[in-house]
């Protein structure tokens, strides 16, 4: 099996950027992750691309190509949708390609435009992502169904607004001096407290922002980046990907993300590495309890014991576990199509030692990024790790 | 009825159980091993059985959760702010709006389905009144 190498990594500034394509924000994002790695464009084999609203928000489909010709890439290309998984999926199509010694050199990314929605509108098509029969004409909006899982995690395990808000709090921090993050300013937990209500009992501070943005990253396998002298010193080792029932109704528990804690079991054993060996994680947070899902799902913690973890400070820069360095989805913004891969891309500069948290983790050698789509009906999970010399 | 572009097209299963609902006869589709799941539904999720019978559905069930939804999309701009729940009905769980203030709403509060329209634009949709 052929071993896979992360040569580069690039993104946009994520925030709002709402006269911006997407083909223009992938062009940049694909450019930057190139010119980092070092990679010429005509030794691209094929780009794998995630978008997710895109029909919609900007009454474009079959974007695939449109990337590719927008990035100068002369080959075939393939948009993903698995809604806010789409990017971390095709990053997982992506690795298993060249595993199998398929292809050498591969673009793999993501972009979304959302700010040129009103945020009735985006409200609208982000729930697209819930059973359009059975969820969405119900009522139920995109947090209101985080909110239905945090409401059942409350019942279930305990926990509070307040444990939740210092989720928020941490990830601003985080976020302060990554460039590209929408919110590069540190909140408190009484900010978060007294925001306003979007879905009881999540109120606008638990919840990722909306924005525009896109990130990309350059795929090699083993022999090409030695025969062409490149300086990738970060590895995929692990893939893993999980599924659930789509609709929360249908799932036995609420309060529990097990399509993350298969797709997480499947990425450990694939790199053959345990929980216990990670260093640093990069989360879905795309509301507060999500990442406290994810924590769980991960097996950092134990089911119910992870919502206290930013509180307690296990998982904040200067703890135990560093989780969302780059400030997480609800600091660095959730451009939908393209987070998957910034989460990637975040990684492998955490573990080159080039990103601007990095000095929060100096000797991390192992990373998990983990990215779900819908209420985790979708879960895509990968371990990176630094690659001695 | 006057047949408009506006009108939805009905949706075969679905519109079939909230007609049936809105008659207080509410049904599921259980297969031959017991799994309870939602129409429309060739297969059933749980075990793959495509032996799938109608059920009545229990009279009432119990909130397993829910929210207060403060935001909502434009088609529920003027129902908002409302209190939507997933039910518990046993064998399957069905989600809709409930009929009642969020403060006197609860986990395992007891609730019937019946079937109503949205103040936005009278789609209709699942709601719950409490028992």
């Amino acid at each position: 099996m052929t071993k896979v190498r992360v040569a580069g990594a690039g993104m946009t500034p994520f925030g709002s950027h709402p006269e911006r394509t997407t083909r223009d924000l992938f062009a940049e994002a694909g450019t930057r992750a190139l010119d980092d790695a070092g990679v010429d464009r005509g030794d691209v084999e094929a780009v794998h691309y995630g978008n997710f609203m895109g029909a919609l928000s900007e009454h474009q489909g079959h974007q695939g190509p449109l990337a590719a010709e927008a990035l100068g890439v002369q080959a075939p290309a393939t948009r993903y949708e698995s809604a806010c998984a789409s990017s971390g999926v095709a990053l997982r199509q992506a690795v298993r390609d060249v595993r199998n010694g398929e292809a050498d050199v591969l673009v793999v990314g993501g972009a979304e435009r959302m700010t040129n929605l009103a945020t009735a509108e985006s409200t609208e098509v982000l729930a697209i992502a819930a059973d359009e029969l059975y969820e969405v004409r119900a009522g139920v909006t995109f947090p209101g169904a985080y909110a239905m899982m945090a409401a059942a995690y409350f019942e279930q395990f305990g926990g509070s607004r307040e444990d939740l808000a210092h989720v928020a709090v941490k990830n601003h921090a985080n976020a302060v001096g990554n460039h590209h993050a929408q919110y590069q300013r540190e909140i408190t937990v009484e900010e978060v407290l007294d925001s306003p209500a979007v879905a009881d009992p999540l109120h606008l501070y638990d919840a990722c922002p909306i924005t525009d943005g896109a990130s990309a990253v350059v795929l090699v396998s083993e022999d090409y980046a030695e025969d062409n002298g490149l300086d990738a010193g970060v590895a995929i080792t692990g893939t893993g990907q999980g599924g659930d029932r789509m609709a929360l109704q249908d799932r036995e528990d609420a309060a529990t993300s097990p399509a993350a804690t298969a797709a997480a079991e499947e990425a450990y054993g694939d790199a053959g590495v345990t929980s216990d060996d990670v260093d640093v994680a990069e989360v879905h947070d795309c509301f507060t309890i999500a990442e406290v899902l994810a924590l769980e799902s991960l097996g950092f913690f134990e089911t119910g014991e992870g919502v206290t973890a930013a509180r307690e400070g296990v998982t904040t820069r200067d703890g135990d576990l560093p989780v969302n360095l780059s400030g997480g989805l609800k600091a660095k913004g959730h451009p939908v199509g393209a987070t998957g891969t910034s989460q990637v891309a975040e990684l492998t500069k955490l573990l080159r030692g080039d990103h601007v948290n990095s000095e929060h983790v100096p000797d991390a050698r192992v990373g998990v990024a983990h990215n779900a789509g819908g209420t985790v009906a979708s879960a895509v999970v990968h371990v990176l790790e630094e690659v001695g010399e | 009825m006057t047949d408009t572009s506006e009108e939805r097209v009905r949706d075969a299963g679905f519109d079939d159980l909230l007609d049936a609902l809105a008659e207080g006869d509410g049904y599921y589709l259980a297969c031959a091993n017991g799994h309870g799941s939602l129409p429309p539904r060739r297969v059933c999720p749980e075990c793959g059985s495509t032996d799938l019978d109608e059920e009545p559905l229990p009279e009432t069930g119990e909130v397993a959760t829910y929210t207060q939804v403060h935001v909502p999309a434009p088609s529920f701009a003027d129902d908002a702010p409302y209190v939507t729940a997933v039910v518990d009905f046993g064998p399957v769980r069905l989600t809709g709006q409930v009929l009642a203030d969020y403060e006197d709403v609860e986990i395992g509060t007891e609730v019937a389905p019946t079937v109503g329209e949205t103040e936005t634009n009278g789609e209709r949709l699942v709601r719950f009144e409490l028992r």
